[in-house]
């Protein structure tokens, strides 16, 4: 009796084999790069800026005098305007756009077709166009200024690409059981999309809001094109006020001599970055809440 | 075989007018019906006749699903269909321009291959329908459910966990939980597309038990791969191939006395 091949394979397996392991080192080590400069980069600012990281230091002001006493509560509460008034310009007109392109134009013609092509195109467009575009639109042509509410509508254009497609994924993953059950009944579309799909779709919605608002509080590029400031001592308190927002003041830091306020700007990305993660595992957790759901 | 059908149709309408009127006659004349470029329907002419079962049989893939779908016109979702010819009920086209899709799917109801409960209580289940139509007292609703769940054989099984998860049901139950949540929005007609394919032996007796109670109301015509559910519960068996009505007849007669060769050969088992 012969040994079976799976006890003496024959030669080209094993180069089979080999060509395997050889690829599979050359992805760990990609892998691996990755994540070490990650790393590296997180434990410069954390070894720069944990000691920094106070109640006093998110309650105060930025100071240009006293770089020690400088703190981000100013920034910190335009993020969070710029934050909260992006989702809620965004969300509506977003989910709307959403349901409209998914639910309401199964038999596509041309011009979804172009609209659809142009959402994806647009998410992929650099954010400092949309910079450009608040400019021109917002602040020269309806005149609304520098405020904080041109920082929040341009933000809106920008994430509204975003919140289209991923409410579209939501939908799409509702399945199309449940609409032909609701529609067999003799619902409207209307009827079938707001009791029967929106319920299922919502997690996923949830998710799109999340890392939009993410994205809002992360984004500086535009922010500098439509006016927001450097330096702002004191926290905004209409929305036509002039305002500076965290990654902004941390580039202001970032460029200032002194060695304070480098420290000061590691600590402010510490907040930054922890604002992040917390938006971000919110979407995570959300996501696989859902799925455990099936 | 068009003049035929046309006659069966005037000796139905003047039988059924002594007893009560008809409502719920279901008649296909010369459907073609197109994905796109691909005709899936063959110029189909089918009498379905209320307070009847009629069953549509055939291989997969030969239209049985696609001809159902056009009778409450649920085609109408997929992008590039087309129909042509003729689908009435009581006469009137429901392919006209004057036809309200939603009110027309209200009329004929449709039941699906894979139970598809709304991810919600049995309760709200079953009230969708009638909510949807604009019933609002709970009163009215906790009766309509009731009745519904009767009728579909389910009170007894849910009536202690009415406000517990549908989805909790085993497939039988939420089969009959679909039926139910079909008769609650009053229709003539009943579409079932292959109801019991995910069900075992008891459960779908059960469903063909209550298509034989359910058939004294509605018109039913049902889709099924089980020669012998077909046997025991249809009035007519229609024999659908290649998107073509090969044979229509009483069911005996079809499984009996089968007047086409293809016919034979599908029933007894030789393909498909
Ligand atoms: N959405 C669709 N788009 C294009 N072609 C389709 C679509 N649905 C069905 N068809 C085609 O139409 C034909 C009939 O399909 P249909 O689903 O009606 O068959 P069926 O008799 O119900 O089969 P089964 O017994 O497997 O359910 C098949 O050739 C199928 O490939
Ligand atoms: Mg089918």
């Amino acid at each position: 009796m012969s040994t079976p091949a799976f006890l003496n394979p024959p030669a080209h397996t094993q180069k089979r084999k080999r060509r395997n392991l050889i690829f599979q080192s050359i992805c760990l080590f990609a892998a691996f790069i990755a994540v070490a400069i990650l790393c590296t980069l997180i434990y410069k600012v954390v070894v720069d800026g944990v000691g920094r990281v106070s109640l006093d230091f998110i309650k105060a002001n930025p100071s240009q005098m006293f770089p020690d006493k400088a703190g981000i509560w100013s920034p910190l509460v335009g993020s969070m305007y710029i934050m909260a008034l992006t989702i809620i310009f965004v969300v509506p007109v977003g989910v709307a756009a959403a349901i409209y392109l998914e639910e309401f134009t199964y038999r596509k013609n041309r011009l979804v077709r172009f609209i659809q092509v142009n959402i994806s195109n647009l998410a992929g467009v650099p954010s400092i166009v949309f910079g450009m575009l608040g400019l021109s639109l917002f602040v020269t042509i309806i005149g609304l200024g520098k405020s904080i509410l041109t920082g929040a509508l341009t933000m809106s254009i920008l994430v509204l690409p975003m919140v289209i497609l991923v409410t579209q994924e939501a939908l799409k993953a509702v399945p199309k059981s449940y609409r032909e059950a609701s529609l067999a009944l003799g619902s409207t579309q209307w009827q079938t999309i707001r009791r029967a799909v929106i319920p299922r779709a919502i997690p996923g919605i949830l998710t799109g809001i999340i890392l939009a608002a993410s994205r809002a509080i992360g984004e500086t590029a535009p922010l500098i094109v439509v006016g927001a400031v450097g330096l702002v001592t004191f926290p905004p308190d209409s929305l036509d006020d002039r305002y500076t927002v965290l990654p902004l003041q941390i580039l202001d830091w970032i460029g200032q001599p002194k060695e304070e306020f480098r420290i000061a700007a590691a600590a402010a990305i510490l907040v930054l970055m922890g604002l992040l993660i917390v938006l971000n595992s919110l979407a995570i957790i959300i996501r696989a809440r859902q799925q455990a759901k099936g | 075989m068009k003049t035929v059908l046309g006659e069966l149709a005037v000796g139905m309408q003047t039988e059924k007018t002594m007893t009560e009127p008809p409502n719920g006659l279901m008649v296909a004349q010369d459907v073609d019906f197109y994905y796109g470029n691909f005709q899936a329907l063959k110029k189909v002419c089918l009498e379905m006749p209320p307070q009847k079962i009629t069953a549509l049989i055939g291989p997969s893939g030969c239209g049985k699903s696609t001809f159902l779908r056009c009778l409450n016109r649920m085609n109408d979702l997929i992008d590039g269909t087309r129909l042509e010819g003729l689908v009435t009920i009581d006469g009137h086209d429901i392919y006209s321009k004057d036809v309200d899709v939603v009110e027309l799917r209200k009329t004929v109801g449709m039941v699906f291959q894979k139970p598809n409960p709304f991810p919600m209580s049995i309760f709200d289940n079953v009230a969708y329908g009638p909510k949807i139509h604009g019933m609002k007292k709970k009163a009215d609703l906790e009766v309509k459910v009731e009745e519904c769940l009767t009728r579909s054989f389910l009170w007894d099984e849910v009536k202690d966990k009415l406000h517990q998860s549908a989805l909790g049901l085993s497939g039988g139950q939420q089969q009959r939980l679909c039926i139910a949540r079909t008769i609650a929005v009053n229709p003539e007609i009943i579409l079932m597309d292959e109801p019991c394919s995910a069900l075992d032996p008891v459960a779908t007796a059960k469903i063909e038990d209550l298509m034989l109670e359910l058939k004294e109301q509605f018109t039913i015509v049902i889709v099924t791969h089980n020669m012998q559910q077909a046997q025991r519960a249809s009035d007519t068996t229609a024999f659908f191939m290649l998107g073509e009505l090969m044979e229509v007849a009483p069911t005996r007669d079809i499984f009996l006395r089968p007047k086409n060769k293809r016919t034979e050969d599908y029933i007894s088992g030789r393909f498909g």
